[in-house]
């Protein structure tokens, strides 16, 4: 990724988010809720963006086909297949909402009107993008159902007569109905249970490969995104902390917060994974009154006093994989960085791996 | 929403009898404390800060009425100026029928007009918090069947019902305030209903059941003083009902002849033809008070609502 | 495909002029229109239990409340020992109350209403034939209160704040202020009784001109009559409707479905017809028929100023003399259309939001 020009990047990725930031004004003044933030999607490939409520990735999701409500500020560029979609005009932003990209938005009881038949509401956005006679439609309304594994009756169904896990489905399927080149899925399982969540992934994850499109997929767990993406970007505070491989990120997390979203899920076939302490002391910060310093500093388990006084970037961490943490870094690379060195460790780090044995957020190391 | 804002949160209320020092002079200030929160977010209402002011230049008007009209200003047979005098520098709203000033008259009429909204008011918003708690806190088939006659006279055409009572009743200023009372109390009632089923969900009035507290006690102690904000609003949209209304029936024919209202005095210039000869200043000025009166209350019900209610006033 | 037949839907309609929009759409299935006979049933017996207490408050508020009903009701006028008696048998008063209620109730269900002073004519003979003005009056005022209050409501509410919207909650605001009879009143005054030599626009009252003949020439000459009149009510009421579908559409706008709808690359307009409107109909459509009392209550006015010959006007001259059977009998009809009206809103309202059927 860091390899040719920006024109490189616009060709090879079919999105592109680089440098968003997104600040929603209110009473009490402004509030940031995505602080430049760089994301980028291969054609046919899968993204998965993670982190706690609140941490601004939904906001991502809705900033994508520049859905968010009036109060917001936008800034940065969003390449979707090389256009800019903050500076699209309104006429060319409506063709590609759902034709270039579609959503699949969480809790589909409430994304689904409710006193319109679920079969007019797939085919609302064909009806809409595409030229077809009422009988293609119908067919192809019937098709998508199909594809989800509904039958093709339940097209004349009101939401509230289907099942949870069958309104996501009917999400997908609506997603699914303009054959966009990218799906954003925002939480699509939560509040499903457990078997039923499964399902769905399974079912979304299928569908986007076997058609070849480009997926990025929001969650809160970890472990539901490195089964289904290819890399993973986690995300705190308005920013994202980690990127990398997906498997990689999950099983050998770099930045400390990684690490306890990692830890918060066991592993299965890993015994060590269940005696590890899990879960997160504190509460994410407020968006509007971040701490100085690196922003995870009040509840990192391997603070220092330097992380008062660094704003951490994405560094290299490794082939591929970038982390915010002044952890991943090197003393040269410190100093080379102007950030002040870490502090004398009883057993001394080797250089390239400054997280070591004695670092309680580093558990791996043991491997 | 659905919770009383303005006199306890939830997270305070256990400090209130709970603390050792004067649990009473501990409610008072925190009551003292949310009226000035209220007063801070009612004065950003421009609305209603210009119908408070309407308001009170009513009152002022109606309490210093005596003092600028005798009695021989309002003497039919011995009134001071020609009948229907066109508006002059003397009588500058122009004169009724009998020669009266129609100012003097609307002065005058603010009186009736006023008293009669705030008591018929008192009465139904009286009758609905009553109908209204006791339905909340209770609950029960007693309850459902409360309910039940409360839907059933909001459904009824009001001013049939008030009217048709009026009718049996005779003619008079009681009977109007009555039949008013009587017929506009089911919207109080179910505002009430509703919050004192939220304000009895919060855990203090388990608490204050479980330390031995009777019906009389939770819902005198503390459902009431949470219904009271509500309460509140609701008295002031109901104030400008009753105003329209007992104008309405005046003119219908149900008021009593001898006392000067706005209505009254919109049915005799309609009496005497100021319609069809299109003596406009004999109509005007009477109505024009109402409109004012009432969307002066309705100003101030709209304002302390959105006060009360954050996401009303969202909306609003 | 093996869809069912695909049946009209009042949303698509309302879309129609848009390129895009849907036509039939597949697996319509007819028979989701299907309700639960439990729902019906519930609401007709509510509706008869609220027949009875308006039949039972009658009976008190006319013959109990009074002590003397004939008094009650002769009262300003001299009346004959004769006649007391007469009216005495007329009403069963010599007989003990629960058979007067009896006598009374059975009256009732065989519609009748007793007989009017004034014009020595059955009530429910008089109300019959004073029926169609007032229908006519307020059909048509109705009708377009609601299309006007509906179509503002709606603007003022998907663009909350707007100068549009500041104008129409104040003007809906001071019409709440207005008592219905007065602003009647200036109608006549203003564009009929040609006060400050403004032209005699508009008949002042009454619902035809005596030496009109031939259909195409009464109907113009009643639809002039009928003018100030529709106005006044549409006045009155388009505020109400205006002020309810506002703030209904206020509540779905934070909706996730408008999201969604949104996120297909629907246009604003769309959006608000297709998904909002809908929604918030649904909740307009109640408040408005339990409204309705509002709208008997304009009637009795605006047909009181603009001496219009309808159930209002009789209710009127009911009043004023006062002809005692013949208010009892308007009290009961009014109460009981206001219930049938309700009845028949319970009855369509699950055509509207299919989350009531099944």
């Amino acid at each position: 990724m860091s390899t040719g020009g920006n024109d490189a990047a616009q060709r090879t990725n079919f999105l592109a988010v680089e440098d968003l930031s997104v600040t929603y004004r209110t009473g009490s003044g402004d509030v940031p809720a995505v602080r430049g933030v760089d994301l980028a999607v291969a054609p046919g490939t899968k993204l998965g963006v993670a982190g706690e409520s609140g941490c601004g990735k939904s906001t991502i999701a809705l900033a994508l086909l520049r859905l968010l409500p009036s109060t917001a500020r936008m800034s940065g560029r969003i390449l979707l297949d090389g256009e800019d979609v903050l500076t699209m005009k309104w006429g060319r932003l409506r063709a590609v909402r759902w034709a270039g990209a579609s959503i699949v938005f969480q809790g589909a009881m409430h994304s689904l009107n409710a006193v319109r038949r679920i079969g007019d509401q797939i085919a609302e956005p064909i009806l809409l993008h595409e030229q077809r006679t009422p009988a293609e439609v119908r067919t192809r309304v019937s098709a998508l159902l199909e594809q989800v594994g509904l039958p093709q009756q339940r097209a004349a169904a009101y939401p509230h007569e289907l099942s949870g896990g069958q309104r996501q489905r009917v999400m997908i399927a609506m997603a699914l109905a303009c054959n966009p080149r990218l799906i954003i899925a925002d939480e699509p399982t939560t509040a499903l249970d457990v078997m039923i969540q499964a399902q769905i992934l399974r079912l979304i994850s299928g569908l986007v490969s076997d058609h070849g499109i480009s997926m990025l997929m929001i969650s809160h767990d970890l472990s539901v995104l490195a089964d289904t993406c290819d890399r993973l970007a986690v995300m705190y505070a308005g920013r994202v902390v980690e990127e990398g491989a997906a498997h990689e990120v999950f099983s050998t997390p770099r930045h400390p917060y990684s690490e306890a979203l990692s830890a918060a899920f066991p592993r299965i076939g890993d015994p060590a994974s269940r005696r590890r302490p899990r879960g997160l002391p504190g509460d994410p910060p407020d968006p509007a009154a971040l701490p100085a310093g690196c922003s995870f500093r009040p509840r990192c388990p391997a603070a220092q006093d330097r992380c008062a006084e660094t704003d951490p970037a994405l560094w290299r961490a490794g082939a591929e994989r970038r982390a915010a943490c002044v952890h991943v870094l090197s003393d040269e690379q410190a100093v080379e960085l102007g950030v002040p060195p870490a502090p004398a460790a009883p057993s001394a780090a080797p250089p390239d791996r400054p997280a070591n044995g004695a670092d309680p957020a580093q558990p791996e190391e043991i491997r | 929403m659905s919770a009383g804002p303005v006199e306890r949160p939830p997270g305070e209320a256990g400090g209130g009898s709970a603390a050792p020092a004067s649990p009473r002079a501990l409610a008072w200030r925190r009551r003292r404390h949310s009226l000035g929160r209220f007063w801070a977010g009612y004065r950003g209402n421009r609305a209603g800060l210009a119908g408070l002011a309407g308001l009170a230049v009513f009152v002022l008007i109606a309490l210093c009425a005596p003092l600028l009209i005798g009695p021989a200003d309002l003497s039919l047979t011995d009134a001071p100026g020609g009948p229907h005098e066109p508006p002059s520098a003397a009588y500058p709203l122009g004169t009724d029928n009998y020669g009266r000033s129609i100012l003097d008259l609307v002065i005058w009429g603010s009186r009736v007009s006023l008293t009669v909204g705030f008591l018929a008011t008192l009465m139904c918003v009286g009758l609905g918090t009553l109908v209204g708690i006791v339905a909340g806190h209770y609950g029960g088939f007693g309850s459902t069947v409360l309910m039940r006659i409360t839907d059933w006279v909001l459904v009824l055409p009001a001013l049939v019902l008030a009217v048709a009572f009026a009718a049996v009743m005779g003619q008079g200023t009681v009977t109007i305030i009555l039949a008013i009372g009587l017929t506009a109390w089911p919207t109080t009632a179910r505002l009430v209903r509703a919050q004192t089923l939220a304000v009895e969900a919060r855990p203090y009035i388990d608490r204050a059941k479980a330390l031995g507290g009777g019906h009389g006690h939770v819902m005198t102690r503390h459902v009431l003083p949470n219904v009271m904000p509500i309460v509140l609003a609701q008295t002031t949209l109901t104030v400008a009902e009753s105003i329209i209304m007992e104008s309405t029936m005046a003119f219908l024919g149900l008021g009593d002849p001898n006392t000067l209202s706005w209505g009254g005095t919109l049915q005799e210039a309609r009496n005497a033809g100021a319609v069809s000869s299109g003596l406009w200043w004999h109509l005007l000025p009477p109505g024009l008070a109402i409109v004012l009166v009432a969307l002066a209350f309705t100003l101030c019900g709209r304002a302390i609502e959105g006060v009360l209610n954050p996401r009303l006033r969202e909306r609003r | 495909m093996s869809l069912s037949s695909s049946s009209p839907r009042p949303e698509s309609e309302a879309a129609a002029p848009d390129a895009a929009a849907p036509g039939p759409v597949p697996g319509r299935r007819p028979a989701g229109r299907r309700v639960s006979l439990r729902y019906f049933a519930v609401k007709l017996l509510g509706a008869l239990v609220s027949l009875l207490a308006v039949m039972v408050t009658s009976f008190f508020l006319f013959r109990v409340i009074p002590g003397d009903p004939v008094a009650a009701m002769t009262q300003g006028r001299k009346v004959t020992p004769e006649q007391r008696e007469e009216l005495f048998r007329q009403f069963g008063l010599d007989q003990p109350l629960w058979q007067q209620f009896l006598g009374y109730l059975r009256d009732l269900l065989r519609l009748d209403l007793g007989l009017s002073y004034q014009y020595k004519a059955p009530v429910t003979e008089l109300i019959a034939t004073r029926l169609g003005p007032t229908l006519l009056l307020v059909g048509t005022a109705t009708l377009i209160a609601a299309a006007l209050g509906l179509w503002l409501g709606t603007r003022a509410g998907w663009r909350r704040g707007s100068t549009a919207d500041r104008v129409h909650t104040g003007v809906a605001l001071t019409l709440f202020s207005v008592p219905t009879f007065w602003l009647g009143l200036l109608m006549i005054v203003v564009l009929a009784g040609g006060a400050g030599g403004m032209p005699h626009l508009f008949p002042t009252g009454g619902m035809g001109s005596p030496d009109v003949s031939g259909v195409g020439n009464v109907i113009v000459d009643t639809a002039h009559h009928m003018v100030l009149p529709v106005a006044t009510l549409v006045a009155v009421l388009y505020a109400q409707y205006l002020m309810i579908m506002r703030s209904s559409l206020l509540d779905e706008m934070g909706s996730d479905y408008l999201v969604t709808a949104r996120a297909k690359g629907l246009r604003d307009d769309l959006v608000l017809r297709r998904h909002a409107v809908p929604n918030a109909l649904l909740p307009t459509v109640t408040l408005l028929f339990l409204k309705i009392g509002q709208v008997v209550s304009g009637t009795i006015l605006v047909e009181a100023v603009f001496s219009w010959p309808g159930l209002g006007m009789l209710f009127y001259e009911g009043l004023s003399v006062p002809d005692l059977p013949l208010v009892q009998g308007l009290f009961i009809f009014f109460s009981a259309s206001v219930i049938f009206m309700n009845l028949l809103a319970d009855f369509v309202y699950p055509l509207f939001d299919p989350r009531v059927r099944t």
